[in-house]
């Protein structure tokens, strides 16, 4: 089972839930990896403290052009919709930064001058913390394109039971990638009007994808009650509400799992994981 | 003219409340909501739209099944996943190809090779943006469509119609609202810009993510400015952050104290320094003052 | 000598855009008798590579020199790659960049001079 944390906006709690969720799940005797899909930001690996294996490099296929070959038909400029290639006068340039890995030029050429090179964007990592397999990934600083790494951890991550996908935050192309072959969504939003408009633009999110869904709101007596409104009126299960309690956020701060750490926690994740048992089961 | 971005790497550190009060305390600004995916920045300015364009960001494959004869060749190339056996049979094949727009990558390969031209590709509608007014000055915003990709692409049309504005109507700044994150959206949200305020909070995934997107700024030679908000949860790792920054050649804007006004402020639809008399306003007031002077700097 | 100038407007008397990919027009211009044909720019709105595409849209006029503003990376790559001169620090009214160009008051650059994306939300000068 493949359970995703997402929510929209970001800061709203989806690491806490995330990595104690898999903290509680391999406690209890249960296979589960935690596999942070956030390359950009990446945060779980402060929480779970995981023994990590080297690096795997990741990168896109990038055109390499043997120019003894090109006939200069400029085909491979006009296949490209990304201006990462272009024939030019006597010569084909690459941009590589420009290009998406979609090998039309190579397919496209008819001499056979272009094969494709691997262009490093960024590495996986793979590793365990007690019982629990990890896995998480670190987009180079200054590539742009976020899903490929994405692409690269969910195949790393060692097979486990129970999959916990921290997702990054939004609801554009990162966060597809990260979720979109889920059992399972939780929403983790704040009772607050940044934290409800967003969590309205990922419940269409989920509901696009055709992904069941249900909502954690953290800081649950923080805000209003509008987030609470909203969910009742739409038929949205909150599944569970966790206080704003100021030991969560010191403990937080300083890199600790509830769960692990403060009395009653341990017990909250074991019930909210239990309930998307049931409803993803 | 100056361009003020505000980005934090780590999500939800404060960035849009920052800078709306930024918006309350300056004048002649033009602000730029440029998390597209997640925009708040309305919420808090209630603007009034007086212009809506829809964004075409790219194009888009689509398999027209009654030319389709099944011989699988998109699926094949298409490097995508986005093409399944999944679409309606017709006269010649009980079921034909058909693609997920959602995971199409729009690179038109498949389109290319089909022999049979039953794929259309063209360009498709990812979003709409507008520009407004509010009381704090016109504002530039936007709505990526659900699942809708080319995030980047918006940010740089909201950014080149902020600066259209400013310069039209003799406007001295613009605020720019980043996203969560150091990928495609904050790339295209600092590039070329004249400063970069990055918010954090004093937390070790703060700590980590300020480094990272600290890396980014540098990558990108800007030069860039540090916050602390809600300082005071955690006093040592915020005097970490701050040793750290200058250790990375950031300057230092100052800190913000944690305060539950600032949620309140948000339910009232105003900015903090509209909303609280002092205290945390006051620090708002100090980053900013830090702020404008480095922005004056700036580029000179 | 035939030449690429990027322009604000279709006429020599527009201002010279200081964006190379993304300028509104590119004039096409005879430097003997300063006869031009004005292209509009396709890449204005595109969202990435426009430094690239325009570069391919000025050399397919078989233009020798460019002149503009400023002159991102991967526009000078594709412009020298095509064996065109380029010359940056351009400014004001494009008939009078043309005669200081004749003049000799620009001189070629081999490096582009402004960081990528320089263009993107820029109009005009600053």
């Amino acid at each position: 089972m493949r359970i995703a944390i997402a929510s929209g906006k970001g800061g709203t709690g989806k690491t806490t839930v995330a990595t104690n969720l898999a903290y509680v799940g391999s406690r209890n005797g249960r296979s589960v990896v935690y596999v942070d899909c956030d390359v950009e930001e990446p945060n779980g690996h402060i929480f779970l403290k995981p023994d990590l294996d080297g690096a795997t490099p990741v990168g896109t296929l990038v055109p390499k052009v043997d120019e003894s070959k090109c006939i200069h038909c400029g085909d491979c400029g006009d296949i490209c919709q990304y201006s990462a290639i272009v024939s030019v006068g006597d010569a084909v340039l690459v941009f590589g930064e420009l290009c998406h890995g979609c090998g039309g030029c190579s397919l496209v050429c008819p001499s056979g001058a272009i094969s494709e090179v691997l262009h490093e964007i960024g590495e996986v990592h793979v590793g365990s913390t007690g019982p629990l397999a990890f896995a998480h990934g670190l987009l180079r600083v200054g590539q742009a394109m976020s899903p490929p790494v994405i692409k690269a951890v969910k195949a790393a991550a060692p097979a486990a039971d129970l999959a916990i996908i921290d997702a990054p935050p939004g609801t554009s192309c990162p966060v597809i990638e990260s979720v979109r072959d889920c059992d399972f969504l939780l929403l983790v939003t704040e009772p607050t009007p940044f934290g409800l408009n967003d969590l309205k633009l990922a419940v269409a999110m989920a509901r696009e994808m055709k992904l069941p869904f249900g909502v954690v709101i953290n800081r649950a007596d923080l805000g209003d009650r509008e987030t609470h409104l909203y969910c009742g009126n739409n038929d949205i299960e909150i599944l569970t509400e966790i206080p704003d309690d100021r030991k969560i956020a010191e403990s937080y701060s300083r890199g600790e799992l509830a769960g692990e750490v403060l009395p009653g926690y341990r017990r909250m994740f074991e019930t909210l994981l239990g309930r998307i048992d049931l409803r993803a089961g | 003219m100056k361009e003020l971005v505000v980005i934090s790497g780590k999500g939800g550190t404060g960035k849009t409340s920052l800078v709306a009060s930024f918006a309350a305390l300056a004048e002649k600004v033009v602000l730029a909501d440029c998390d597209v995916d997640a925009a708040d920045l309305h919420l808090v300015l209630d603007p009034k739209i007086v212009r809506r364009e829809n964004f075409s960001g790219g194009k888009r494959a689509r398999i027209n099944s009654d030319l389709c004869t099944a011989c699988g060749k998109c699926e094949e190339i298409c490097r995508f996943d986005a093409i399944s056996f999944d679409g309606p049979g017709n006269g010649n094949a009980d079921k034909t190809y058909c693609i997920d727009p959602i995971a199409c990558e729009g690179c038109g390969v498949c389109a290319w090779f089909c022999a049979d031209k039953a794929i259309e590709f063209g360009p498709v509608v990812n979003g709409e943006w507008f520009i407004s007014d509010t009381r704090r000055g016109p504002m530039v915003h936007a709505k990526l469509g659900v699942a809708e990709a080319n995030s980047g692409k918006l940010v740089s049309l909201v950014r080149a119609e902020a600066k259209k504005i400013a310069e039209d109507r003799k406007l001295d700044l613009v605020f720019i609202d980043g996203s969560p994150g150091i990928g495609c959206p904050v790339i295209a949200s600092i590039g070329g810009a004249d400063l970069v305020l990055v918010v954090t909070e004093p937390t070790l995934s703060g700590m980590h993510d300020m480094g990272r997107v600290a890396d980014l700024t540098r990558h990108f030679g800007i030069e860039t400015v540090l916050c602390i908000n809600k300082w005071d949860v955690n006093e040592d790792i915020t005097l970490q952050i701050e040793a750290r920054a200058i250790g990375r050649g950031l300057k230092l804007a100052g800190r913000i104290r944690y305060d539950r006004a600032v949620t309140e402020a948000q339910i009232k639809k105003l900015s903090v320094v509209e909303y609280v008399p002092n205290g945390v306003t006051n620090d708002i007031r100090d980053i900013w003052g830090n702020v404008r002077a480095a922005l004056d700097e700036a580029g000179e | 000598m035939k030449i690429a100038i990027t322009a604000t407007g279709a006429n020599l008397e527009a201002s010279v855009d200081p964006r190379f990919g993304r300028c509104a027009c590119f004039l096409v211009v005879e430097t003997d008798d300063l006869s031009f044909e004005a292209v509009e720019n396709p890449n204005v709105a595109l969202g990435g590579g426009a430094g690239i595409q325009s570069a391919q849209l000025v050399a397919s006029k078989g233009v020798t020199h460019v002149l503009t503003g400023n002159c991102g990376p991967n526009a000078h790559q594709t412009l020298s790659a095509a064996g065109i001169v380029i010359v940056v620090g351009c400014s004001g009214v494009v008939r009078d960049a043309i005669e200081q160009y004749k003049a000799g008051q620009f001189a070629a650059t081999g490096e582009p001079n402004v960081a990528s994306h320089f263009g993107i939300g820029r109009r005009g000068g600053r």
